[in-house]
């Protein structure tokens, strides 16, 4: 049976719902002594990079505070501000709609626009830009379509047009994968209940669906907010003077980790800002049905006249997102006057990104689970706080999470330098906070009284969590697995750092070429890497059963 | 269906087996050098083959950038497993010597390489010479009717505004850069900067690819950078529309600085490491690295290229490369201009 409450109560109901803690009806230590062990290990082995960052910004002493307090920290700081905001905003303005026509509409073929559409983020931003630049660059391939009607060069795409474009292109998919996931599993009666009661379809829309989506979209705005801060390709490529390309110069050009380490704390400083304004955002949302446990199928939403425009939209996004690099890459890859003195395995290649990455989802997974539950279960102080240190890591670039991890390890940890593990560590470091958002998201979608009856039943808490709790999450836990797997296969610096001597992975290859200006060695392992990349999204889509 | 407790545990098991197996399958035994190398795998794969075959000494070479290389192993310290360090300018190498992790290199190795291609202190040695020079779109330039400048200070002149591509955050730059301080004062250095900014010099961060391949495209008239980046464009594309100009009479722009190694205090097996240097020094791998990459050797004997305007043709500064080590003022001046910031 559905409760049936009036629309206004109802929309009340749900942001007054975290006041009721799970906490309140069960004690909550000692029995979550376990939980926090766990969670302070791994929080404690991923937070590591900010203890090397404290211990190299110390070395600076005075000078550091008087390198942190110049004018040029400030323009930096400014520069990703504001570069965050607008990428947000429109991976926001691309990713709602995009989410809401391919779970909600009846749009021609929506899940081959769904997949198509989640494709961008398979590709590295390294590739992304210079595709964009070879297209849309003054002089591109876009000038050379154009050249006949006596235009000789577009205008620049470089600074923050650039990079804006390129990282708005490969992060909206960011915001699809948690709104979708929550479109599909919010109740359906919530909003055909608010239509019944008179809402025209916008106002339900803006009214019911979009505070429902509130941890969703937190958790979208979030993912694209670090990912922002923490690029590296596009903003080197497109030339735009953000965090992550003022840390790189300052180790590049004067071997100075100390500034480099203070620049990184101040990266990291925001980040906390930026998980606080999330907190907020979200405000514990527990979107979970109340009374029937019963999914029922949602009715799609007849688009009529607005179906054009629907696919116009789409199909504008697929060709800039997805065509336009695969086919750049193609015709590299098609180039084939250049040699190379070192051959393109692509079996070891492959098996070696695979195996990295595939590593690297499943402790990430397994990682993120105790965490996530802790965050779900209690309300403490600490727990609040072991929870938003898991996000650290994601917002530093890759080069100085590899380089604190050379410290840590080869000076306490000899026997792991230079080995897998220690990759599969750095990949972690970055990436856990994909698994960890989408974790929790699915987590906050589950009605605590499932599990409390489970738990009156005699089930002792881990066997709650194991047979109850994981299976009803198990979407939104394997997805964030699958973003794991995504970024550690694409991820570039960490990789040629901290890999063991001689393990060769598609995005090294690339490096390896692109470092020696021959692209058309650049398209090969490219476009296995994205095809890669793309059948793991895809075996997500398919497990999802939608 | 599979009970999820199942999937938890089958994960965590292939988790552990995982980690377990794969450090151990790399252990071999023989004579093992460790080679940081800064230089890329495409070009020196093909030598450390050829070294292991005529040796039997294997050669375990980890790539990367040679900055980011030489910031490992300053966090490695005392523990780098790094037997040899190979960079791509004579900065980074400064910087280690600097740090004390290098080791004084014997005669016999010094010997043989020309007073100008390493370090007084024989922490380093110079295994190949590059050259900068002024790339140009020759169709560009025409359309745009410049004149090829006789001093690399003269590009901060109006008739070049936002014409001029640099990578300022690139090490071969900054060396630029120190020469230009080293011959002409620190205030000449700071002022060309900011003038060359003021100018609109456009900033392609540290890729001299990127720069080379803008002025290629005509995306940019032309450019400051080292002389074998033309090289390989035209190799990819022999119809690309690219050329250079080396600047005349000791200009601090015709700079030739150097590729270059170190053996690091860490190695456990310096005889060893100075077998491998020596074999970039004869007269197999000079050859290889004037064929394949374009650049200059630095023993003599050796057949160039004849694209490749001769050595003694170049008129290049007199300078002690290293005099290009005090990196600090250069990059204070660098970065003051608001080079940096664009």
């Amino acid at each position: 049976m559905q409760r049936f409450l009036p629309l206004q109560q109802m929309t009340q109901v749900l942001p007054t719902l975290p006041k009721i803690r799970l906490s309140a009806r069960l004690p909550q230590l000692p029995r979550y002594i376990g939980l926090y062990l766990i969670s302070a290990v791994i929080v404690a082995a991923v937070t590591l990079p900010i203890l090397y960052l404290v211990i190299r910004a110390a070395e600076a002493g005075t000078e550091g505070i008087a390198y942190l307090l110049r004018p040029r920290t400030l323009t930096i700081v400014g520069n990703s501000l504001v570069l965050v905001a607008a990428v947000v905003a429109a991976s926001a303005a691309i990713g709602i709609p995009f989410a809401w026509l391919t779970t909600r509409t009846n749009l021609p073929f929506r899940r081959v626009w769904l997949i198509l559409g989640l494709l961008p983020m398979v590709i590295p931003s390294y590739i992304g830009a210079v595709t964009i630049v070879a297209v849309l660059g003054p002089v591109g391939y876009a000038q050379q379509l154009l050249a006949p009607l006596g235009i000789d060069r577009l205008p620049e795409i470089y600074g923050f047009f650039g990079a804006w474009l390129t990282i708005t292109l490969f992060t909206y998919p960011y915001f699809v994968l948690p709104v979708r996931a929550a479109l599909l599993k919010s109740d359906p009666a919530l909003e055909e209940a608010a239509h019944s009661l008179g809402l025209s379809r916008w106002q339900v829309f803006v009214r019911v669906t979009l505070p429902l989506l509130r941890p969703a979209l937190a958790a979208g705005a979030l993912l694209t907010a670090l990912y922002t801060l923490s690029d590296f390709g596009a903003v080197m490529v497109m030339r735009y003077n953000a965090f992550t390309r003022a840390i790189f110069t300052s180790y590049n050009s004067s071997f100075d980790r100390s500034q480099a380490a203070i620049l990184s704390l101040v990266l990291v400083a925001l980040t906390i800002g930026l998980l606080l304004a999330e907190r907020r955002f979200a405000q514990h949302q527990k979107n979970y049905r109340i009374g029937t446990s019963v999914s029922r199928p949602i009715q799609s939403i007849k688009l009529g006249r607005w179906q054009i425009p629907a696919l116009l939209f789409c199909s504008l996004l697929v060709t800039i997102g997805v065509l336009l690099p695969v086919g750049v890459l193609l015709s590299w890859a098609l180039n084939s006057n250049v040699t190379s003195a070192v051959p393109i395995d692509l079996n070891e290649l492959g098996w070696n990104t695979f195996a990295a990455s595939g590593l690297t989802a499943l402790v990430v997974g397994l990682a993120a689970l105790p965490i996530a539950i802790l965050g779900l279960r209690s309300s403490s102080r600490l727990s609040k706080m072991l929870v938003s240190s898991a996000y650290f890591g994601n917002v530093l670039p890759g080069l100085v999470v590899a380089l604190a991890l050379v410290f840590f390890a080869s000076h306490a940890l000899p026997a792991i330098y230079q080995t897998l593990p220690l990759l599969v560590l750095g990949y972690a470091v970055r990436f856990l906070p994909y698994s960890l958002a989408a974790t929790r998201s699915a987590l906050t979608q589950i009605n605590p009284s499932i599990e409390d009856a489970a738990r009156c039943l005699g089930k002792r808490p881990w066997q709650v969590t194991l047979q109850i709790t994981m299976p009803l999450a198990r979407a939104g836990i394997l997805g964030g697995m699958a973003l794991v797997f995504l970024n550690a296969m694409k991820e570039l610096p960490t990789t040629l750092i901290l890999a063991p001597i001689g393990f060769k992975t598609l995005a090294t290859r690339i490096w390896t070429a692109s470092e020696n200006a021959t692209l058309a060695l650049v398209g090969l392992p490219g476009l296995v890497l994205m095809f890669v990349a793309a059948l793991s999204l895809a075996l997500i889509l398919w497990r999802e059963k939608y | 269906m599979l009970k999820m407790h199942r999937v938890i545990i089958l994960m965590s098991l292939l988790v552990l087996l995982a980690l377990i197996i794969f450090p151990v399958a790399a252990q071999d035994s023989g004579e093992r050098l460790t080679l940081y190398s800064g230089r890329n795998e495409e070009l020196i794969a093909p030598l450390i083959a050829q070294f292991t075959e005529a040796t039997g000494v294997q050669v375990d070479v980890l790539y990367g950038d040679t900055a980011a290389l030489a910031n490992q192993i300053l966090e490695e310290g005392a523990n780098s497993p790094a037997d040899i360090y190979f960079g791509q300018d004579a900065g980074a190498l400064g910087a280690l010597a600097k740090a004390g992790v290098l080791r004084t290199l014997p005669s016999d190795i010094m010997e043989r390489v020309p007073a100008e291609f390493k370090a007084v202190d024989a922490m380093w040695v110079g295994i190949s010479g590059r050259a900068r020079v002024l790339v140009y779109n020759p169709a560009r330039v025409e359309e745009l009717g410049l004149a090829l400048p006789a001093s690399m200070v003269d590009l901060a002149k109006p008739e070049y505004a936002g014409q001029v591509g640099w990578a300022p955050a690139n090490a071969s730059f900054q060396a630029n850069i120190t020469a230009l301080r080293v011959l002409l004062g620190d205030d000449v250095a700071a002022q060309w900067l900011a003038d060359m900014v003021a100018n609109g010099a456009v900033s392609y961060g540290s890729s001299n690819t990127n720069l080379n391949q803008a002025v290629a495209n005509g995306e940019i008239a032309m450019g400051i950078t080292n002389h074998y980046y033309m090289f390989r464009i035209l190799a990819e594309n022999p119809e690309a529309s690219i050329a250079q100009h080396f600047f005349p009479a000791g200009d601090a722009g015709s700079l030739i600085n150097i590729a270059g190694a170190g053996i690091l205090t860490t190695s456990d097996q310096p005889g060893l490491s100075q077998r491998l240097l020596l074999y970039l020094l004869g007269h197999d791998a000079q050859q290889y690295f004037a064929d394949t990459t374009y650049e200059y050797p630095v023993i003599s004997g050796i057949a160039v290229n004849d694209r490749l305007m001769p050595l003694e043709s170049i008129e290049a500064p007199e300078l002690d490369l290293s005099n290009l080590n005090d990196l600090q003022t250069t990059l204070e001046l660098i970065e003051a201009s608001g080079a940096l910031d664009e």
